[in-house]
């Protein structure tokens, strides 16, 4: 009797019990269940939600791993400037590799862990089966918040992300607002010291800071971001092709452009994510980056201007900054959260796009509004989808009364 | 006059164990039955009594709600069982044949000449009226209504479908019969929709408008047909008949005989050698099944095709309107790892580590796996890749879902049938049953609204 037998057996034993959900939610991760078709169709594509989410979670493989890495170097080069010489040479080491396992796999681990149990908590209690949902959360959730973000934080702010982003609402499927947004939404209203700043990004940053002001004699560990440096109309330390690459501090696995939009490809060549909302987020994001030249260029705004630094930032570079790329990437194309329909997707993901921007530019309390953005259209996408399917009924209409004159 | 259509937007599922062309005669059934699920929506009054005797062609039952709609026996013989189910509902008449097949004789009728009353009254009294089906509502047409105009699609596009070109030649006698008679049915016209390629019987027929469709699946569905060329309105009737009901029409105008003789095609990748059979309406699966043989024991045999038949037992009977019978495997056995690895032997719309994109004309042996489990509605934009209507298919579903009659009617539900969501239900990433959706969005308009 095999693995499969025993396993069988069990999930006859459990039917209809309380605990069924959770086991059913393990078996079926090891096997394929044995579930034939009833009426409708007989035969089924092979694809399911796992796999679905699987794909997501393979796109950010790469990103999550370049992410270990800049943890451990953004920590090095902070100690010792020279590091940042030659990036390359000194970002795939042990020592960066390391130090990025101690810090960025605790996080991940309590993503999952954290979530995961309020995901069967709840569907033990409502009896219904745990949905895949939060497999891509989970893994989306480390990748957004700063290296030393303080694991209880984070464990609080994921259950208030999984409880009231999205099972309250009836789980997977149901939400309005991306639950791994609502999560750093969370974070970043109720503890913002700790999610901006210049403290944040680099690991030990703020012990660092603390010691100096305890009368220690080091050299202070500063990881200004770029929208940071840029918003206080600072000199940017990093060169483009340090900010494309991804040898920039920023959150764990959004720094690298390259991996982004290798990440976008693997979506889009899949079919799992929307290449409309990615395209049309890129472009609402450059059109609003030439907007705010056109401005600078008109000489409507002085040098002296708070907001001078960002908006005379070149159009294009606004999609190397920030988590812009990622938020269009892995964070619009939500098919949950986003518009269900095709030409809602183009509007959607322009207006991220363009409100992205416009926060960016002008909010001088945080200088990146993509998270914001991406939850105020969450909001507005049923809006969006009712107005596109008000145009095909009203062509239905149309049509009726053509005939009936 | 024929004008094109092309659809772009579908799905090809190539399966193994399409049907040879050659024809043989498929050994007479013993017994025969009438499933009255087949027809949606009709609740049957029993004309004849356990124990009566029947010729082809005397009525079995009638319609409670339309008294003149008559469904007729296949065959002629003895009715020995009214199999009933929960709350009395009748789930399958038997009838035992007799070893020759006796006729009741409703006489001919040169339908050139006829005028519509009498082919009307014709069609109802000798069971040729079930064969209309009608949208809005997909159910049996309403015999008070005229309909706007009348669809009929001869390019079968389903997997494993009996191809019309096939199974209708020689019958164009009976089919100009039986369109010439519809034509003095409607004041619109009768749209016929044949392959791009391939000659159809049907193309050279008189007073129909002819449409070469080509393109994926569901290009052969009347629904994207009726779509294509005139979308059905608030208020509008259309009428559908498949072919093979055409030529059972067009027979009893020309002979007096209700003929329930149909080819039918025996498919899938179970069946050891698929071809086609001539049989009649309602006989035993069996008696065709086990000439071809089946290649493995533990099968599904479906009246009809993958997408929208009838599961039925091996020992079941073939399905009032049904031109083919699958026989493919069960897929009640769990597969380690099922849903990370690569997959190669499966049909997918998408490319998320399954790579049926890779081969397209590869066929396959997909079994009755469900491939996952039922979950909510969370993946977007898949559905409209192979859904060439110009409706909204998730927010339709939607609608259903929640019973939203204003919105349903809006959307287009007048427009559609189970069928039309029959690819998406295929693909749908979350298991939904669509078809069901649709079915019962369509019954409660009918019950609130038609």
């Amino acid at each position: 009797m095999g693995l499969k037998q025993k396993l069988h057996t069990l999930k006859e034993k459990y039917k209809g019990k309380k605990m069924a959900p959770a086991f059913n939610a393990l078996h079926t991760f090891l096997y394929l269940p044995n579930e034939t078709t009833h009426g409708g169709t007989h035969i089924k594509a092979a694809d399911d939600l796992k796999r679905t989410m699987n794909t997501v979670i393979l796109a950010l493989v790469p990103c999550l791993i370049f992410g270990i890495f800049n943890a451990g170097y953004q920590h090095y080069a902070a100690l010792d400037n020279t590091l940042r010489a030659a990036p390359l040479a000194n970002f795939f080491t042990w020592d960066n590799f390391w130090l990025g396992c101690m810090t960025v796999l605790p996080l991940v681990i309590v993503s999952y862990v954290v979530g995961l149990a309020v995901e069967f908590l709840f569907a033990v209690i409502k009896g219904h089966e745990v949905e895949e949902g939060y497999l891509v959360t989970g893994m989306l959730v480390p990748l957004i918040v700063p290296v030393d973000i303080p694991l209880w934080m984070l464990a609080v702010a994921v259950i208030f992300g999984v409880v009231i982003g999205k099972e309250v609402f009836g789980g997977t499927g149901m939400n309005i607002l991306n639950p791994a947004l609502t999560i750093r939404a969370f974070l970043f209203f109720a503890y913002p010291t700790w999610m901006s700043g210049d403290k944040v990004w680099v690991h030990g940053a703020a012990e660092r800071a603390q010691e100096i002001a305890n009368g220690a004699n080091v050299d202070a560990i500063s990881g200004e971001t770029i929208l940071g440096s840029y918003a206080q109309n600072q000199e940017v330390v990093y060169s483009l092709s340090d900010m494309f690459w991804g040898f920039i501090p920023g959150s764990v696995g959004e720094t690298s452009k390259i991996l982004i939009i290798l990440g976008a490809a693997i979506l889009i060549f899949t079919k799992i994510g929307s290449w409309r909302i990615i395209f049309s987020t890129l472009i609402g994001a450059l059109t609003m980056g030439l907007i705010f030249n056109g401005v600078v260029n008109m000489g409507w705004i002085g040098e002296s201007s708070n907001f001078y630094g960002l908006m005379s930032v070149p159009f294009w570079q606004h999609l190397i900054i920030g988590s812009i790329l990622f938020g269009a990437v892995y964070m619009a194309t939500d098919p949950v959260t986003a518009s269900q329909t095709n030409k809602g997707k183009w509007i959607y993901g322009f207006l991220i796009g363009l409100i992205s921007i416009l926060i960016r530019v002008f909010n001088p309390a945080y200088p990146e509004g993509v998270f914001l953005a991406i939850l105020l259209m969450n909001v507005f996408a049923p809006t969006i989808d009712h107005y596109v399917l008000q145009g095909n009924i009203k062509k239905r209409m149309k049509r009726l009364k053509v005939k009936t004159a | 006059m024929s004008k094109d259509i092309k659809i772009k937007k579908g799905l090809d599922i190539r399966l193994k164990g399409v049907a040879e062309k050659t024809l043989s005669n498929a050994p007479r059934s013993r017994t025969f039955a009438i499933r009255p699920s087949d027809f949606h929506l009709v609740k049957p009054k029993m004309v004849v009594k356990e124990g009566g005797k029947l010729k082809a062609g005397d009525t079995v039952f009638y319609s409670k709600e339309h008294e003149a709609i008559k469904f007729v026996s296949p065959v002629s013989g003895t009715l020995t069982k009214i199999e009933r189910g929960a709350k009395r509902v009748i789930l399958r008449i038997v009838i035992e044949a007799d070893t020759q097949d006796e006729y009741a004789d409703f006489g001919t009728l040169d339908a050139g000449t006829a005028d519509a009353e009498a082919i009307k009254n014709r069609l109802l009294e000798a069971g040729c009226w079930p064969f209309i089906q009608q949208r809005p509502y997909a159910v049996i047409a309403d015999p008070e209504t005229a309909p706007r105009d009348i669809f009929i699609s001869a390019h079968a596009t389903a997997p494993l479908a009996a191809d019309y070109d096939f199974t209708l030649q020689g019958k164009e006698k009976e089919l100009q019969a039986a369109v010439t008679a519809l034509s003095k049915l409607t004041e619109g016209k009768i749209h016929v929709g044949v392959g791009k390629n391939g000659k159809s019987p049907l193309e050279g027929l008189n007073g129909v408008e002819l449409h070469k469709v080509s393109g994926p699946h569901p290009s052969g569905n009347v629904g994207t047909l009726i779509g294509k060329i005139a979308p059905v309105n608030r208020g509008e009737t259309v009428w559908t008949i498949t072919p093979q009901d055409l030529v059972i029409m067009g027979e009893l105008f020309l002979t007096g005989k209700f003929n329930a003789e149909r080819i039918i095609a025996l498919a899938g990748s179970s069946v050891k050698a698929p071809k086609y059979y001539k049989t009649k309406i309602g006989s035993e699966v069996s008696t065709f099944i086990y000439d071809s043989g089946l290649n493995e024991e533990n099968v599904r045999v479906i009246s009809g095709n993958v997408l929208s038949g009838t599961e039925i037992s091996p020992k079941g009977y073939l399905g009032y309107y049904d031109d083919v019978v699958t026989v493919i495997p069960e897929g009640d056995d769990y597969e380690f790892f099922g849903w990370n690895k690569p997959i190669f032997n499966k049909v997918s719309a998408s490319r998320a580590l399954t790579f049926s994109w890779m081969q397209p004309n590869k066929k396959y042996e997909l079994d009755t796996n469900t491939n996952g489990e039922h979950r909510a509605f969370v993946v977007t934009g898949n559905y409209e890749e192979v859904f060439p209507l110009d409706i909204y298919p998730l927010q339709t579903l939607k609608a259903c879902m929640v019973q939203d009659l204003d919105q349903m009617e809006a959307l287009g539900m007048y427009e559609v049938a189970p069928e039309d969501f029959a690819l998406t239900e295929f693909i749908c990433v979350s298991k939904q049953p669509h078809q069901q959706i649709i079915r019962n969005g369509l019954d409660i308009m009918y019950k609130e609204i038609g």
